[in-house]
């Protein structure tokens, strides 16, 4: 299990959560909100306030390289150090079983990385990280390149981890996509967390990401950051 | 041989030929005659008081003015250090880092120097010592701002290659490897591409020196050799230092990757 409290950094104000094996919590909200701050933070990439642990450890107890590895963090663009694909990959025939399930069935170790498109280089970079084995894995837009087919094999994928002990906490713009994988969700607004319902057609299509309550909204607005 | 002394109308018949640069700043309209002027200015006036300043250190042969003498020399060569950065590291970082790695690499390749191959008796005389120190300092200086300037800008630029391997689990030295790598290679360059082309293109102004001071041309080149060899040394362990105490600076125990520790974009 992983448990956030009171975890801070600078535009992102006292997010706690908890978080089950293998449970999914979706996190939306606009752009610039704080979602992928949020993440960072709990991946230990920013210095941030506040404690976070995974079953029952503090990751300040757990050199950050190990907690890394099992709160591992995914951007929406992730990046690539070396030019041929296969130098990217501690264990390729474990991440060629994520390959399979994504649609890149025919890759090559040897392949430089700029030939791939945006949105194979995605899948891999989720494949890269799935490889390592995480216990949790922080999702920021992980579908936002692909097309329709590529989104239902990676939601599938995801699912099948999740069944493994795996939690997931994924960012997304989409709502009707936060609701597909996600059992619980939060929204958050001006780097500030708060409970989301789960997604219904919009009344008004110019706010898509409409908060749970309109108190809670004159409230936060109130507070300002 | 005794050398040949210059009389100041030699140096101000030579000091026509910068008549020709100013001649075509202003033909040109380059707008160039104002920095020319205080450069040439200031060349003639610096020299003229290094000249004094030297006068006066080998009469004395005192180790607190060479020492003082070495010091302030190291200090000018850290705030160039700090001056050539586009993105400088924060606080005192800029030029205590720099300076540090200068005068410590610099340092320790002249005394080893004086201390053994050339020998001058005592061994700090700053006939010997101060020449030394300078050449050493100026290309040391060269390789520790290459190092560091290549390691924050290559950081800044391939930050989220960095990343990419700190939250797949690699620890800071894995992650900064490849930067770390570039920035010594960089600092690295000048030095061996002068080794490679020296005496060749062009003749080093130390032994030129020493040629036109009246000194046998193979005893010259022994010389020039030794510093070739003090120079290499003395970069490899500046540039060494300045690269790997950046790179600690710029991640924390955390292995994070903080950038925040370097100030915004500057123009050189």
């Amino acid at each position: 299990m992983l448990a956030i409290k009171g975890l801070s950094r600078p535009n992102l104000l006292e997010a706690s959560l908890e978080l089950a094996d293998g449970e999914c919590l979706a996190i939306r909200g606009a752009s610039g909100s704080g979602k992928s701050l949020l993440l960072r933070a709990i991946a230990d990439l920013d210095p941030s306030d506040g404690e976070v642990a995974l079953d029952g450890f503090s990751r300040e107890s757990i050199p950050a390289p190990d907690w890394r590895r099992q709160v591992c963090y995914l951007p929406a663009e992730a990046g690539w150090w070396a030019e041929d694909l296969g130098a990217h990959f501690a264990d390729w025939d474990r991440a060629v079983r994520f390959f399979r399930r994504l649609g890149l069935a025919d890759v090559e170790k040897a392949w430089p990385v700029t030939r791939l498109s945006t949105g194979e280089r995605q899948r891999l970079a989720l494949s890269r990280a799935l490889a390592i084995g995480p216990r949790v894995l922080l999702l920021d837009e992980p579908t936002s390149g692909l097309d329709r087919k590529s989104v239902a094999a990676v939601e599938e994928l995801i699912a099948d981890v999740r069944k493994d002990g795996t939690s997931v906490i994924w960012v997304t713009h989409d709502p009707a996509q936060a609701d597909r994988v996600a059992s619980r969700w939060l929204y958050i607004e001006n780097g500030r967390l708060r409970d989301a319902l789960p997604y219904q057609e919009p009344d008004d299509t110019a706010s898509l990401d409409a908060p749970a309550s309109e108190s809670r909204l004159k409230l936060d607005r109130g507070a300002g950051l | 041989m005794t050398p040949i002394a210059l009389s100041n109308w030699d140096l101000a018949l030579a000091a026509l030929l910068i008549l020709i640069n100013g001649a075509l700043s202003i033909l040109l309209s380059l707008g160039l005659e104002r920095q020319l002027f205080i450069a040439t200015l200031r060349m003639i006036v610096q020299l003229i008081l290094v000249g004094l300043v030297l006068t006066t250190l080998f009469s004395l042969v005192s180790p607190g003015w060479t020492a003082l003498a070495a010091f302030a020399m190291v200090a000018f060569a850290g705030r160039e250090v700090a001056a050539r950065q586009e993105r400088r590291l924060t606080g005192g970082w800029s030029y205590g880092l720099g300076t540090a790695c200068v005068l410590f690499a610099a340092g320790l390749v002249t005394v080893f120097a004086l201390a053994t191959q050339v020998g001058p008796d005592p061994w700090y005389h700053p006939r010997y010592a101060i020449p030394l120190l300078g050449m050493v300092l100026g290309n040391t200086m060269t390789g520790v701002s290459l190092g560091l300037h290549t390691l924050t800008s290559n950081l800044t630029r391939e930050r989220a290659a960095v990343e990419a391997r700190l939250m797949l689990g690699a620890n800071r030295r894995e992650a900064l490897l490849p930067v770390t790598r570039a920035a010594l290679k960089a600092a690295m360059m000048p030095i061996i591409n002068s080794m490679a082309a020296t005496g060749l293109v062009a003749l080093p102004g130390m032994m030129t020196g020493q040629i036109l001071a009246g000194a046998d041309p193979s005893e010259a080149v022994k010389y020039q050799i030794l510093v070739m060899f003090l120079i290499a040394g003395g970069t490899a362990i500046g540039a060494t230092g300045v690269v790997l105490a950046g790179g600690r600076r710029l991640t924390d125990s955390r292995h994070r990757l903080r950038l925040d520790r370097l100030h915004p974009l500057r123009s050189v």
